[in-house]
């Protein structure tokens, strides 16, 4: 009786993985526990291991193969007791088919379009944001030795989401400081080390470890400056993955934009592409403030054209028009960027003409670009993953509301995520979060349509 | 024990105190005292307001600690942290316009009594949360640490914060990375009002400190000169790249917890007790006096002198305008 053994889903979010390396070959007898092979996930790269023994027929998947999707057939042995002869079989995946979502071969670069952020004519680089993340941390390490990184597997293990791969080859264990798993006290050092005149970048593991060390980071980062009279700043910047990622449940998938973005002292910033989550993060790391920086798993394998520039920064309080429309302002921020994109595409095939502002930093917060927006479309629905009350949305509508009334045609509409705390059921969870459908809903709402 | 226990043993085991000295830990430690009863009056008249926390009694601590330091040292406190800053060089009239919430106040009248820095005498605060300033503490040793000086840092709290999560957590980095931080317990014996054998379950705080390999002593909190050889001792070891060390700081405080603690949780004899056998400016006035370093009129001429700088910070606290409105939106970033 012939097996297939199917590639492995090694990460919450992974979908599809690389074929690294073979450990077994036909004819080997395997037994269980013995390590088939090396599979390189969207996280790191991990080993493989039986479950069923018997001989390897087959490998159904040559070794380096990237874009295998989790549940595809890669192996085949035939189970104890079996003849090892090769039984009639389907067309074997020696390749698989190229990756969807992996990053496309820029074989020549990319000319941008003009943006506010860039010269027109820059050339462009495919870039995902987790490399565009470490290559604002290189290059900021570089340019200032007190700049250093500190966190849980941020060194010697490359990353928990392979954020700082290669950074402790490159600057050593005095600059990329592997924690113990102890959020409360490390934050409160790394604040320490900021008054001390050093500029620490505190990577949580997730943004939901960071509620273990929110007293440091509210009451001793973000209120001494004030407290002292303007004597004693703390740069420092608090980043990692914030939100949902995928069936992790209720501790684990919380998005904290709208409880950092109202603290005054700090800043908060939550990008959505490449090329934001890279001059954002530099300008965070040059900022003499604390900065919030809020990351996100699902994004950190998404892969965006990034301006190749010496030195690329974007500023805080910047909102990037996305996309022009006439009927509906959309604004969002961070991963309700995908959503809000989403639906301004679907209500484009409906003759809707959205207008999508990605906020990119919560404090500051553009009201501005915003305003205008409402002024011309006089319709506004906003989206994020975080909890409806006391949401960004909620304050966007209050601002809305108070400075653009006379212009409004509908009430704002506040997309978000349902107020439950995140169940791990597949079906419950896609429930609990923001969708594009409801955002074209409201979007409909709004217009009256 | 009902006679005075006077600072012979410490004199003894350090015969070459010099007068001059002993004159200035006599005049720092009444400093902090006048300064302190001042504070008091003038929360009573309703110009201090909120906490506000004395250091009465706990003198011998701070100004023995402070007698091991160099330019460069840093130190960081809790809410309890005037005796601190009077104690490292801060202007006396700076801390009380603070204290008042004026223009004049070291933080322009926006921190208060629980939170001022001066980043010239390197002093990191005045943090107003049990605790926090114990990692922060190890962050500033972190910070020196990692720029390659000699500096060693001195990271205060009491015995109440001693059972906060944040501590333990501290020691475990300190030690693991041999940051030069000298964990000073100002053990006065109550949390607020809790008495240290009803919150803390082994008697000597400072072994807790053997579990994570970080050496500590238990200090006479009410001899100055005993504070100040262990606080040598422990500056030496931070300084020669050993990592943190542990002093436990036995001492005693006066006054209730704050402004409007009662106290009831001790008896006013106990109180009485510790003031009369155990003062620990008593102690060096009597040792001044005795071996003949100094006369009863050298003292009072240090009283008149202290009374009057004491008196010119309470005048300056009263006069310095309240800061400017504008003041409220001011110092939120850099």
């Amino acid at each position: 009786m012939a097996i297939d053994v199917l590639m492995p889903a090694l990460s919450p979010t992974m979908e599809e993985g690389r074929l690294a390396k073979w450990l077994v070959q036909a004819g080997d007898v395997v037994k269980s526990g013995q390590i088939l092979a090396e599979i390189e996930t969207d996280k790191a790269t991990m080993e493989f291991e039986a479950v069923d023994e018997g001989t390897v027929v087959e490998l159904l998947v040559a070794e380096g193969t990237s874009g295998v999707k989790v549940n595809a057939p890669i192996l085949r042995m035939a189970g104890e007791g079996v003849e090892t002869a090769p039984a009639p079989k389907p067309a074997p995946v020696v390749a698989a088919p190229a990756p969807v979502a992996a990053a496309p071969v820029a074989a020549a670069p990319v000319v941008s379009k003009a943006s506010a952020d860039w010269p027109e004519g820059t050339a462009m680089k495919t870039m995902s944001v987790r490399e565009a993340l470490r290559e604002a941390m290189a290059e900021e390490m570089r340019a200032d030795q007190s700049v250093f990184l500190m966190g849980e597997e941020v060194g010697e293990y490359q990353g928990a989401y392979k954020v700082s791969q290669g950074l402790l080859d490159e600057f050593g264990a005095q600059r990329v400081i592997d924690t113990p798993i102890t959020e409360h006290g490390f934050t409160g050092i790394a604040v320490g080390a900021a008054f001390g005149g050093l500029k620490p970048i505190v990577e949580f593991m997730t943004f939901n470890f960071a509620m273990q060390a929110i007293d440091q980071i509210i009451n001793s980062a973000a209120k001494t400056l004030y407290m002292s009279g303007g004597q004693l700043g703390c740069p420092i910047v608090f980043r990692g993955a914030n939100g949902a990622a995928a069936r992790v449940a209720a501790q684990h998938s919380q998005d904290y934009a709208a409880w950092y973005a109202q603290i005054p002292g700090l800043k908060v910033v939550m990008p959505y592409s490449a090329a934001d989550a890279k001059g954002l993060l530099k300008s965070a790391i040059r900022d003499p403030n604390p900065v919030i920086f809020l990351e996100n798993e699902i994004l950190y394998g998404r892969s965006f054209e990034v301006p190749v520039l010496e030195d690329f920064t974007v500023p805080f309080g910047k909102a990037r028009i996305w996309r022009e429309g006439t009927d509906v302002t959309l604004v969002s921020f961070g991963i309700g960027m995908v959503h809000a994109l989403e639906a301004a595409d679907k209500l484009a095939a409906e003759g809707i003409s959205a207008e999508v502002i990605d906020l990119r930093t919560l404090r500051p917060l553009d009201y501005d670009t915003v305003l205008a927006s409402v002024m011309k479309t006089n319709r506004c629905v906003t989206v994020e993953e975080g909890w409806p009350v006391g949401s960004i949305g909620n304050h966007l509508s209050a601002t809305i509301m108070e400075r653009a009334f006379d212009y409004l045609d509908a009430p704002v509409i506040n997309c978000t995520g349902k107020d439950v705390p995140m169940p791990y059921a597949a079906n419950l969870e896609k429930l609990a979060l923001v969708t594009s459908d409801e955002v074209v809903a409201a979007v409909k709402r709004v217009c009256y349509r | 024990m009902a006679t005075r226990k006077t600072p012979e043993t410490a004199a003894q085991a350090r015969p070459n105190v010099s007068k001059e000295e002993l004159l200035t830990y006599y005049r720092d430690m009444l400093m902090i005292r006048r300064f302190e009863e001042k504070a008091g009056q003038l929360y009573g008249m309703g110009l201090i307001g909120g906490f506000c926390h004395l250091y009465i009694g706990q003198e011998a601590v701070v100004v023995g600690l402070e007698a091991a330091t160099k330019p460069g040292d840093k130190r960081i406190t809790s809410y309890r942290d005037h005796g601190h800053m009077l104690a490292c060089g801060m202007d006396p009239k700076g801390v009380m316009a603070e204290l008042t919430g004026r223009e004049g106040g070291l933080s322009k009248g926006k921190g208060g009594s629980m939170h001022m820095f001066s980043k010239e005498k390197h002093f990191y605060g005045g943090h107003g949360i049990v605790g926090a300033q114990v990692p922060l503490g190890a962050g500033l040793a972190f910070a020196d640490k990692y720029l390659g000086n000699d500096n060693v840092t001195f990271a205060y709290f009491g015995d109440g914060a001693a059972n906060q999560g944040q501590v333990y957590e501290t020691f475990n980095m300190a030690a693991l990375w041999k940051l030069p931080v000298i964990f000073v317990i100002e053990n006065n014996q109550y949390a607020m009002g809790t008495a240290q054998k009803r919150s803390t379950s082994t008697p000597d705080i400072y072994m807790r400190g053997e579990a994570f390999g970080i050496p500590g002593e238990i200090v006479d909190g009410m001899d100055v000169l005993a504070v100040k050889a262990a606080s040598e001792k422990a500056v030496a070891h931070c300084r020669a790249g050993q990592g943190p060390f542990i002093l436990e700081v036995k001492t005693y405080r006066y006054r209730g917890h704050s402004m409007s603690d009662p106290a009831k949780y001790r008896t006013r004899e106990e109180v009485q007790k510790m003031r009369d056998e155990r003062d620990a400016i008593e102690n060096v006035r009597e040792l001044l006096i005795s071996s003949g370093q100094a006369t009863d009129e050298d003292l009072k001429a240090i009283d008149r002198e202290i009374k009057a700088i004491v008196n010119e910070a309470a005048e300056f606290a009263k006069e310095s305008p309240e800061p400017a409105l504008t003041e409220l939106w001011t110092d939120i970033y850099a």
